[in-house]
């Protein structure tokens, strides 16, 4: 029972992660129709910038604050530099750009910072939590994690659905043309998607980084299973995402604490692969695919 | 008589290769013998995405497939090289079959999400089971230069030969396939998968069979690439390779086998130009590997950029002859529909 707990509790704090990381996808794959393989990329650099800021200034919390930020510039900064310049040509190409940003990223961060592993502060504690002499499994850090990625993923749901903003941004998702039609900016409605993904990302950056050090391919893994909770969701819902985050995460995390650790990847894409087989387009794919 | 025209412009490249390899260095054998093992994987993957319109960011991981059964083989039954490379590509094409039925269903990041995972989770199987796969060691694999070559003949000069003649074979067979009913179909698949069920053509076979010759090139590829560096290890089948075959396939000029042969020179030959670039600047430590990197990675997008069509496509468009098709009422019109539907695609 107190296994059971634990492997629960300790699951969906993971899952949270992925949860950010496959809202940020889902951001950009709704607006642009681009697969952004940077995301983790992104996400690995912004937390370089919290791990400057901290070191510098000693404060947890601006490091915080300033690799959010630096995630909504960078998200713009890219979209606007050099994923615009691939829309209208092969999804291809937008796929193989973003490839590329990441390598660049990558190669740019042991540039700058050297290719060493280097720890990163938690924002909490990160010692379990017992009521009793019950552990839950769980440490305030975990507790803090999911209630930041809940709280930026109940701020957009709201953003989208009570702002003239969240309206553009439907609105572009659903028909960018009609948008146009209508006086949208398309344009710069795109730039604050990827903007917004930026920010999604950088905070799972420097979420789970406490957890893995950070270096410049840190966040490859994290990516991966981030883009597999989209996947699960469906891409084209970022409440799907939030789900598909935290089912990943719990199944991973009992896969792992059931049935030991080493093949906890070869469970994951189990359960990918089932989810998949049921519903090709996710759980919360809304359309039916054209069928003759 | 494509067959035959294919066949004897295979020969002409043979002698063609076999006098390079003979000039080359050693190193320079053993970069060629990597690239011919590259060249089967890419232009698996190039029919896969090119020609069947399909995407997989896995194939990496039938190239473990193909890269452990040759290394298993050899270990432990100790066949003929061409026997073993035959073996590996029925066996990488079974996992290919297994997949490929599974994700029949699955289209674009959908099928992209599931080969990721799949190419992520297949190397932890061999850390798993260390007894049969070797763990993080791997296997070794060793290729010994036979007799009659005499002692003194380069290694790795052998190995290019091998590996240039099975993929010399390997890319008749695709081309000829691609002039195929079945290349054929998967174009009309991949262009209108609605119309093309619609003229009678089974599509989940025609996707399934797909994935099975990527995965067999793959597989090939892998055995390919074992026999050159010698050792399968978990570490050797990372996202990095699927990514970089993907990018290979892409950055090369999709659906084009001499693209799939400018994509693997790319992957080859550029980092490590990048590394020694990188090292007669006098960089060291972790700039000198990283440079390449960051440097790669703006090649990728340069080259995305100011060609979409990848190298093959611009080399065509600089010194080709106008294809034969371009500036007749049909290609307007395709280029058109291809044009809405992407905006149609923008919409959804």
């Amino acid at each position: 029972m107190q296994e059971f707990v634990e492997f629960t509790l300790g699951g969906i704090a993971t899952g949270m992660i992925y949860a950010a990381i496959a809202v940020s996808l889902v951001l950009i794959w709704r607006g642009t129709r681009v697969l952004n393989y940077s995301q983790g990329g992104m996400a690995m650099f912004t937390t370089y910038v919290a791990w400057l800021v901290i070191r510098g200034t000693g404060s947890y919390w601006a490091g915080f604050v300033l690799a959010l930020a630096a995630g909504l510039v960078l998200g713009a900064i890219l979209e606007r530099g050099v994923v615009r310049p691939t829309m209208g040509k092969s999804p291809l190409n937008s796929v193989i750009v973003t490839i590329g940003l990441l390598i660049f990223l990558e190669g740019l961060a042991g540039i700058l910072y050297g290719g060493q592993y280097r720890s990163f502060p938690a924002a909490f504690s990160v010692t379990g939590l017992k009521i009793g002499n019950f552990a839950l499994g769980i440490s305030p850090n975990d507790l803090f994690t999911a209630a930041a990625v809940l709280a930026a993923a109940l701020a957009l749901a709201a953003v989208f659905r009570y702002t003239s903003v969240g309206l553009r941004l439907r609105a572009t998702a659903f028909r960018p043309d009609v948008a146009r039609l209508l006086g949208v900016r398309i344009g710069r409605v795109l730039t604050l998607g990827w903007a917004l993904a930026g920010l999604f990302g950088a905070l799972a950056g420097v979420l789970v980084t406490p957890s893995t050090f950070l270096y410049p391919n840190s966040m490859d893994s994290i990516f991966v299973l981030g883009f597999t909770a989209a996947v699960i969701g469906g891409l084209d819902s970022p409440a799907g995402a939030v789900a598909g985050g935290v089912l990943l995460g719990v199944v991973l995390s009992y896969a792992g604490g059931y049935l030991g650790s080493s093949l906890v990847l070869v469970y994951g894409l189990i359960v990918l692969a089932l989810v998949l087989m049921v519903r090709p387009g996710g759980l919360f794919s809304s359309t039916a695919a054209r069928r003759v | 008589m494509t067959l035959v025209r294919h066949l004897a412009a295979a020969v002409g490249v043979a002698v063609v290769l076999g006098v390079i390899s003979v000039m080359l260095s050693a190193y320079r054998d053993y970069q060629m013998a990597e690239v011919a093992a590259y060249v089967v994987a890419v232009a698996g993957l190039s029919v896969l995405i090119g020609l069947s319109g399909q995407i997989s960011i896995g194939n990496g991981a039938f190239m473990a497939v193909g890269g452990y059964a040759s290394a298993l083989l050899l270990l432990h039954l100790g066949w003929p090289l061409g026997v073993v490379f035959l073996a590996s590509v029925v066996i990488a094409a079974a996992a290919g079959a297994v997949f490929g039925i599974a994700a029949a269903r699955l289209r674009g990041p959908y099928l992209a999400g599931a080969t990721l995972m799949l190419a992520v989770a297949l190397p932890s199987i061999a850390i798993q089971y260390a007894g049969v796969f070797g763990g993080d060691q791997g296997l070794s694999v060793t290729i010994t230069t036979p007799a009659f070559l005499g002692a003194t003949f380069p290694p790795t000069r052998w190995l290019a030969w091998v590996t240039c003649a099975a993929a010399l074979i390997a890319l008749i067979l695709l081309a000829n396939l691609g002039h195929s009913r079945i290349g054929r179909s998967w174009r009309a698949l991949r262009d209108d998968e609605v119309a093309a069920a619609l003229a009678g053509l089974n599509v989940a076979r025609l996707q399934v069979l797909a994935f099975v010759i990527s995965a067999a090139c793959a597989g090939l590829g892998g055995a390919l690439l074992a026999a050159v560096t010698g050792i399968v290890a978990p570490g050797a089948y990372t996202l990095t390779l699927s990514i970089a075959l993907l990018t290979a396939t892409v950055v090369g000029g999709l659906g084009t086998l001499p693209g799939a042969l400018w994509g693997s020179l790319l992957l080859v030959l550029v980092p490590s130009f990048l590394t020694n670039v990188a090292a007669s600047y006098g960089l060291s430590g972790a700039a000198s590997s990283s440079v390449p990197i960051a440097v790669y990675g703006v090649v990728l997008i340069v080259v995305m950029l100011v060609f979409p069509a990848g190298i093959q496509g611009a080399l065509r468009r600089l010194f080709g002859p106008a294809s034969p098709a371009s500036g007749t009422p049909l290609s307007v019109w395709r280029r058109q529909t291809s044009a809405s539907e992407h905006q149609e695609e923008g919409t959804r």
